[in-house]
């Protein structure tokens, strides 16, 4: 072997080899940015959905807002207590204390008690379906049942009644507010589960229009407003709004003389209550289309 | 031959009414008059129920700049202002007439214009007041678009006869018919806008109206009659400008942008026919057809008549599978019939049976068929993979989703049956919802 071409190669390139080994020793001791370890091991604890219940853009940013103490680890709406307890201890901080919050539908319009005025046949979604001809159900603010929110939600939280209407499985839902985001007819919406009056109606019309179309609809009889104590219930827009400052005196009174239905108490088992007074729903079967 | 790379050839259809000429429609039992008729603010209701309105009257003033006037179409009794149902279910304001059934439904008309004395911003002023919109199908107020913004201006038109839908022949018998109207309406665009060049643009596949066309403005200096390839979407706005002079609307701009203005051709025909004599806009041509109806052709109808009204009138064969305002590619289903007819329908399509087999949905095979068909060069299929991933912020940001103006050429080919274009008015529409509530991260 030549030793002419061979020594000096090597030891050009061993040359080479140890200054950027230098400039990299260099960089490291000087430009290196000192991360709190503690990010990574919070992060580590956290689920890793990156749903965004928390208001931080994923779970990477949550752990660091934990670790600056900005936030609190009850805000996480996956993890289970345990971990809530440990991040907190972990942390040395707080647990905090965050009510739990679920996504809430209002409507309760399935198939077999709302009137369905044309048959819809495109795309099987309820957005296409709006978009085309508003969806042909004979109320226009009602849910279309095309199932959009049960697959954009992430976490298997919703399911679907054999006429069509979403329900919310309360110990999956993370309140991370994809299916309010879908819904054509803005039905959803994230709520705190201590909210238990609840106005299951989007229906603006009133009396026998309301009701022509739908059985459980709000016919803006304005009586759960009346029974309501102190402004807790008012009629706007045809509908009750409930102010829900005034949550501390809802009672299950309130819907009792409610003759549709309408606005209804959910109990403590997620159970929902309408009042004594409300029509019984006898139908199971779905209206024939016209 | 004038045209714009891709597009398809779909069925026109449009031999079951090319030759019937425009037949006056009958009076309906009422009628329902929306304020909202313009793209842009609904107009502002100035009469009351119970108040008597003669035919051509104002019923409704603009609301804003971007809002025209509403006329009442019938002379007769006004039973309601308030809200009536739209094609969609939607309550939407309105007012509904009843016409009065010993009237003569003449129009009385208070004067006449000379037209050869207006300045341009008077003819721009009685096109607004005429409650003028673009006919083609987007109720576009024609007194905006003849206002470019602040540093623009028009220097070419383009009068829309391409009528590329299939089905509809609407703008074909009213260059027909109307020719004289047309080339009037023209010089008072040109004058309006104070440009200098007009271009009627008709596809070939309507040879007598390009005669009918070519003779009537013979001895006009700035208008001329271009012949297009016929081919969907020939008539959308960019492919035209894009045939006639080569060059490309900016993305996200509009044709004023480039020194352009193109306007449907019934819009030109009107403005001729009304102007002069100081009318507004009642009534409307519409092409009425489909194999679910028993005398298809092409109707001077009030706006306003009710569309169950019209449907019994002609006749159907038996209850209609599918009734569609606009045509059948960018048109609407109507999913409650007692909707009336808008300034914006330019065609009624009545499908008896469902005219395309139960459709099964395929994975893509990435053919590329639909790369190949959209007319402004988007790759809808990885649109629509990205649609199926719920990445419209990716979709608005690397793919352009905001140019695609929904044509259906990409569903139309794709050999999977995949609904793209469906997908992407869906991602245009949650897109824009981000946008408007800050969310987007795209």
């Amino acid at each position: 072997m030549n030793s002419e071409i061979v020594i000096p190669a090597v030891l050009f390139m061993g040359g080479l080899g140890a200054f950027l080994a230098g400039v990299i020793a260099f960089a490291n001791r000087k430009l290196a940015v000192v991360e709190d370890p503690r990010i990574d091991q919070v992060e580590q604890m956290l689920p890793g959905s990156n749903c965004g219940a928390c208001g931080n853009p994923g779970c990477r940013a949550f752990a660091e807002a934990l670790v600056g103490g900005t936030e609190n680890p009850a805000k996480c709406t996956i993890s289970s207590a345990g971990v809530k307890l440990q991040i907190a201890s972990h942390l040395g901080v707080e647990l905090g204390d965050t009510e739990k919050r679920v996504a809430r539908l209002a409507c309760a319009g399935g198939a077999h008690v709302a009137r369905q005025r044309t048959r819809y046949t495109g795309m099987e979604s309820c957005r296409a379906a709006a978009l085309v001809a508003g969806g042909g159900k004979g109320c226009y603010w009602g849910c279309l049942g095309l199932k959009d929110c049960g697959v954009v939600c992430n976490f298997g939280a919703i399911s679907f009644s054999e006429n069509g209407l979403p329900s919310v499985d309360l110990d999956k839902c993370t309140a991370c507010g994809d299916c309010v985001e879908i819904c054509p007819k803005q039905l959803f919406s994230i709520q705190p589960v201590s909210r238990q009056l609840w106005v299951n109606c989007k229906n603006i019309e009133a009396g026998d229009a309301a009701e022509a179309e739908c059985a459980v609809a709000c016919i803006a009889c304005g009586k759960c407003a009346m029974d309501a104590s102190g402004g807790l219930v008012s009629m706007k827009n045809n509908l009750p709004v409930i102010d829900y400052a005034l949550n501390d005196f809802a009672t299950p009174s309130i819907i009792a003389r409610c003759p549709t239905g309408a606005i209804i108490w959910i109990n403590e088992k997620n159970q929902f209550e309408t009042g004594q007074a409300a029509k019984r729903v006898i139908r199971t079967k779905a209206l024939p289309i016209g | 031959m004038r045209t714009f790379p891709h597009g398809i050839h779909p069925d026109d259809a449009k031999i079951l009414t090319a030759g019937k000429p425009v037949r006056r429609f009958p009076f309906a039992p009422y009628y329902v008059v929306h304020l909202a008729q313009n793209a842009g603010t609904p107009a502002r209701s100035i009469v009351q129920a119970g108040q008597q309105v003669r035919r051509g009257q104002v019923i409704a003033l603009p609301d804003g700049f971007v809002s025209v006037p509403v006329h009442a179409p019938v002379t007769g009794l006004v039973k309601l202002v308030g809200n009536s149902l739209d094609s969609n279910g939607n309550p939407t304001p309105s007012i509904v007439i009843i016409p009065d059934p010993a009237s003569c439904q003449d129009v009385e008309v208070s004067s006449s214009v000379n037209v050869d004395e207006l300045t341009p911003e008077q003819i721009v002023q009685a096109i607004r007041d005429m409650g003028m919109v673009g006919l083609g199908g987007a109720a576009f107020p024609t007194h905006v678009k003849l206002s470019p913004p602040k540093g623009k201006s028009i220097q070419a038109i383009i009068l829309n006869g391409a009528e590329c839908e299939p089905y509809l022949t609407s703008d074909h018998r009213v260059m027909l018919e109307q020719s004289a109207n047309i080339v009037l309406g023209a010089k008072l665009l040109l004058r309006a806008a104070k440009a200098t060049d007009l271009v009627i643009a008709i596809e070939d596949n309507k040879p007598d109206a390009i005669a009918v066309m070519r003779k009537a403005c013979e001895n006009e200096a700035n208008i001329r009659v271009e012949v297009f390839k016929t081919k969907y979407p020939q008539g959308a706005e960019k492919m035209l400008t894009k045939a006639m002079f080569g060059k490309e609307v900016p993305s996200g701009g509009i044709p004023a942008d480039i020194g352009i203005m193109i306007s449907n051709i019934a819009t030109a025909a009107e403005i001729g026919r009304l102007l002069p004599v100081g009318m507004g806009l009642i009534e409307r041509v519409v092409t009425i057809t489909g194999d679910g109806i028993k005398k298809p052709g092409n109707y001077l109808i009030p706006i306003g008549t009710p569309l169950d009204f019209i449907l019994s009138t002609l006749g159907t064969h038996g209850t209609p599978y599918k009734v569609i305002f606009g045509g059948p590619m960018m048109g609407k289903s109507v999913s409650f019939l007692e909707s009336p007819v808008t300034k914006g329908t330019s065609g009624i399509v009545v499908l008896a049976s469902r005219d395309e087999q139960e459709r099964v949905i395929y994975p893509c095979i990435r053919c590329g068929a639909c790369v190949n068909a959209c007319p402004v060069h988007l790759i809808p299929a990885r649109l629509g993979l990205m649609a199926r991933k719920g990445e419209y912020d990716r979709m608005v940001s690397e793919c352009n989703l905001m140019d695609c103006f929904e044509c259906g050429c990409c569903s139309y080919v794709c050999p999977s049956n995949i609904p793209l274009v469906q997908q992407f008015r869906i991602s245009k529409q949650i897109a824009r919802e981000r946008k408007a509530s800050g969310k987007s991260n795209g």
